[in-house]
């Protein structure tokens, strides 16, 4: 690296760069990605939302580990909170006081921790939506939506093992509930939840165990994998949206360095500002109003952060089965909820990707987005998950709900018990119905231009509806959809009379890939778009030469309708020949 | 592909046409060949110049906010509190640092992103992208080295070696599951499904109100009331435990109504004069339930919603419980105190696995 200035700390620098690059070679890393291109577009801030906020995570989490104390040693509080003065509580819950009280600024790092790992979890949920609903996750990219399935499934485990950490009686329910489930699981329950408790519930063990956790081995493991899906982003280059100048085999945008590093790098400081601000004036897990933790304490309308809703939602609205086969208990009133269902989801999430491509047989290499109308199909099944996931939620609030709309409880469970199973595939039929609708839009707009919604009365007395034809943008846009052919239906014997050994299999392919594909809008072919484009000029030229006279037409002696005026064309072909 | 050009477009033709196709410079990327509109900050020197004062102020403003934090610090009584309106009464050190800090951390973000919006360039630039998959020659030059080290190890030659190697290494995981067996140190004789299924109460054991730990006479329960009570003697096996796993199982609540209304219990006589005990934890995942309608005698766990008809066994009414609650034996002894006549006949709390072996 060369550099042609001579300001001191330019030449400091650059003796700096050749002397690691002399040891490790990294001008050449510099020099070909310091101009790295990255696409621009709104959505693609949701990742990096995620990654911000659990940076401050780090950062706060990291000064609270130096004043707080996990152990759950009875001790008698006798800090500057008078309501529980010399009340009997751990040093956990104790410790946890003392942060938000004693400790000058360490209440505002609690509420930014705690605020930025809500932010952390929403962000990764709706960077989620995004890959899903645009393609994202689309060959070549299937291994970093696995990687993004695990860090979503270990930030709620990062999440909820630091709701336990105050062992205030909020939390320490949560961890009760959690003992329910563990001792639902059939076989190894019991003894599963005494290993983890380290005895009976609560003993004196799962704060410290859960603290190892929480600040070693979960965030361990987040930080490896959010390496490893950045590398890959890096390699593979990120997605881009459909539009002018983006083909499948480029990429447009702006240079690492300087723009992206500016606005990548300034918006980690607006989000970290934005945790600051909202930590230091909105109170988040007031733990000293909910008192320490006792077994046989709960308060009322008691509700988890957001993202443990779904599963608390999913344990309330289950129905109280439970059977006892050979002498064994089963619950599957807590194991269905609290095992299954995020078992099945997460499961489905992580094998979508897989599912969709064997099921259409794509097998190309995807760089530009999809838009979600394009696969009514995916966006479909995803909008059904999303209702699912949101009844559930709605769900976990139930008690709240029904207080605060003076609703009838039982009435309101049995409405979300219903919900959760018909509403899902209600949501799937719609959603794909809306996006076959805008496909056609779409193909209307390409073939005929945009409707203009002005009525033109051509001189020879026809009215016509003035169509333009789409701008650039526009056009790249939506002239970016690909169709993919639905695959062939298998031959069960081939014209010698020989069995195909796959039939079976390729059948259910076939119908897949025909539940996938089959009610897809064609896109019209170059031509035809150009065709229409061209029509849609034309008709927006018909309009022009009217303009011209629309000065005289000021003329307060009017007769009514368009004007005629000498010279004017007379008919509709005259009106074409003249402007050609 | 699909390429429409932009032209048959005619009224949104590109803006400019700033960008010929010069060859690439070091460093520079070829510029996208889409229309590009310019800045006002790109033709305005004036405006550049305002840009620049912008960011510059934003930047000194964050430094300001940084001393004002320290000040804040310093000097902010850490017990002081604030009437703010909207937010109530707060913590006057909370709220002075957070927008304190807050706002030097913002404006640094700010500044960063308003250089960036107005005076670095807004061109797009394009690159190429490559396929992930690897070029033949490397394709083959893996398969080859792998070709030979199976070679050259034997790999494939030596059988015995290759299974005793594929045995040891699935074997090795073993004792990394063995050693995690004593999270719980197990105390001699004891297991999990009778720890779960006995409590502190025994024949005779006085029942005392939590909260004032004194022994509750029948006469202190109002019919229609509800009282939360544990076994006497909780708090010298707390002291001698060094936890709460005694309350969390032997919790109970007494609850007083006219003995007409009581349709069924557990056993035969197991109400004094109409009052009822039944555990306090929750037959579903376990939650403490207090929240009692006296009319209807129904039990609500506040974190579920699992509702008990404790008229009626402690039965199931409405919810994700499956288990009644489990009703406790009383009586009352010779002082006139209520006692327990004997521990629960079923596990209290969650059901488990050995449940109904125990």
């Amino acid at each position: 690296m060369s550099t042609t200035t001579d300001h001191p700390v330019e030449q400091i620098g650059g003796a700096t760069a050749k002397y690691v690059d002399q040891r490790l070679g990294s001008n050449k890393f510099l020099g070909r990605n310091l101009g790295k291109v990255f696409p621009d577009h709104w959505s693609f801030m949701l990742g990096e939302i995620a990654l911000y906020s659990f940076i401050v995570v780090l950062l706060t989490g990291t000064f609270l580990t130096l004043f707080y104390n996990p152990s759950m040693v009875e001790v008698v509080y006798n800090g500057s909170y008078v309501p529980l003065k010399g009340v009997q509580m751990s040093e956990a819950y104790a410790s946890s006081l003392d942060i938000s009280f004693e400790v000058r600024g360490g209440l505002l790092i609690r509420q930014m921790h705690h605020w930025s790992a809500l932010i952390f979890v929403a962000a990764m949920a709706v960077h989620m939506f995004r890959v899903f609903f645009t393609g994202a996750f689309r060959k070549p990219r299937e291994f970093n939506w696995l990687v993004g399935v695990g860090l979503t499934a270990l930030a709620l485990g990062a999440g909820f093992t630091g709701y336990s950490l105050p062992d205030d009686l909020l939390s320490g329910t949560g961890l009760q509930i959690i003992r329910g489930i563990l001792q639902s699981i059939p076989l190894i329950g019991t003894w599963a939840a005494f290993l983890v408790f380290g005895g009976e519930f609560p003993g004196t063990e799962i704060i410290p165990r859960l603290y190892a956790a929480h600040i070693l081995l979960i965030p361990g493991i987040i930080l490896a994998l959010i390496t490893v899906h950045l590398m890959m982003v890096w390699t593979q280059k990120h997605t881009q949206f459909p539009g002018p100048g983006r083909t499948n085999t480029n990429v447009v945008g702006y240079p690492l360095l300087p723009v992206y590093m500016a606005k990548a790098g300034g918006f980690f400081f607006i989000v970290f500002g934005i945790i600051a601000l909202i930590g230091g004036l909105v109170t988040v897990n007031p733990i000293w109003l909910f008192g320490p933790y006792t077994p046989d304490q709960v308060s009322a309308g008691t509700q988890p952060d957001w993202y443990i809703g779904w599963l608390d939602g999913a344990l309330r609205l289950m129905p109280n089965w439970e059977s006892v086969i050979a002498g064994f208990t089963i619950s599957w009133n807590v194991l269905i909820p609290s095992v299954v269902i995020p078992g099945i989801l997460f499961t489905g999430l992580a094998l979508y990707p897989f599912l969709e491509a064997w099921a259409t047989g794509d097998k190309r290499e995807h760089n530009l987005l999809e838009r979600p109308r394009n696969a009514p199909v995916r966006t479909g099944i995803g909008v059904a998950a999303i209702v699912f996931y949101g009844i559930l939620w709605i769900g976990g609030g139930n008690d709240v709900i029904a207080a605060a709309f003076n609703l009838s409880f039982n009435i309101l469970s049995w409405t979300l018990r219903i919900s959760l199973i018909i509403l899902p595939p209600i949501a799937f039929l719609v959603t794909k119905r809306i996006c076959l609708g805008l496909q056609r839009k779409d193909r209307e707009k390409l073939l005929h231009g945009y409707e203009s919604g002005r009525v033109l009365r051509l001189p020879h007395g026809e009215f016509i509806e003035v169509h333009q034809p789409l701008n650039y943008k526009e056009l790249a846009v939506i002239s970016a959809k690909e169709d993919l052919p639905v695959l062939p239906a298998p031959v069960k014997t081939d014209p010698d009379g020989v069995r195909n050994p796959s039939y079976r299999v390729d059948q259910l392919r076939h119908k897949l890939s025909s539940f996938f594909l089959r009610d897809n809008i064609e896109r019209p072919t170059d031509a035809e778009i150009e065709a229409g484009q061209a029509h849609a000029a034309h008709s927006a030229g018909l309009e022009a030469p009217l303009h011209e006279y629309e000065e005289l037409d000021q003329d307060p002696v009017g007769h009514g309708g368009v004007l005629h005026h000498p010279g004017m064309p007379m008919t509709n072909q005259e009106q074409v020949d003249q402007r050609q | 592909m699909n390429e429409i050009t932009p032209s048959s477009g005619g009224n949104n033709e590109p803006a400019n046409e700033a960008h010929s196709h010069a060859p690439a410079q070091l460093g520079y990327s070829p510029v996208a060949e889409i229309p590009h509109r310019l800045r006002v900050t790109d033709t305005d020197p004036k405006a550049a110049r305002r840009a620049e004062r912008q960011v510059a102020a934003m930047f000194t403003l964050s430094m300001v906010f940084v001393i004002l934090s320290v000040i804040a610090y310093v000097v902010i009584d850490k017990y002081a509190v604030l009437y703010i309106p909207v937010l109530g009464e707060v913590g006057a050190s909370n709220v002075v640092l957070g927008l304190t800090f807050g706002l030097a951390v913002l404006l640094i973000g700010a500044g960063a992103i308003q250089w960036a919006k107005k005076l670095m360039p807004d061109v797009e630039v394009v690159q190429e992208r490559h396929d992930m998959v690897s070029e033949k020659e490397d394709d083959n030059l893996a398969a080859a080295n792998y070709e030979r080290g199976k070679e050259e190890s034997g790999f494939a030659r030596y059988k015995m070696i290759r299974r005793s190697l594929i045995g040891a290494m699935a074997l090795l995981p073993i004792p990394i599951i063995v050693v995690l067996r004593d999270l719980w140190i197990t105390p001699p004789g004891e297991n999990p499904t009778e720890i779960l299924s006995t409590t502190m109460w025994t024949k005779g054991k006085r029942i005392i109100s939590d909260g004032t730990y004194m022994p509750v006479r029948p006469e202190d329960l109002p019919v229609g009331g509800l009282v939360s009570a544990l076994p006497e003697g909780i708090l010298e096996v707390q002291e001698e435990e060094h936890n709460l796993n005694a309350r969390g199982k032997a919790a109970i609540i007494l609850v007083r109504m006219d003995p007409e209304q009581i349709r069924s219990q557990q056993g035969e006589g197991w109400d004094y004069n109409g009052i009822l005990a039944y555990s306090k934890i929750c037959t579903h995942v376990g939650c403490p339930i207090a929240l009692y309608e006296q009319r209807t005698h129904h039990l609500l766990c506040p974190c579920h919603q699992s509702t008990f008809d404790l008229a009626d066994s402690g039965a199931v009414i409405f919810g994700p419980a499956a288990r009644n609650m489990p009703q406790l034996p009383i009586s009352v002894d010779e002082e006139g105190y209520l006692i327990a006549t004997q521990d629960f006949a079923v596990p209290v709390g969650p059901s488990f696995w050995e449940r109904d072996k125990a």
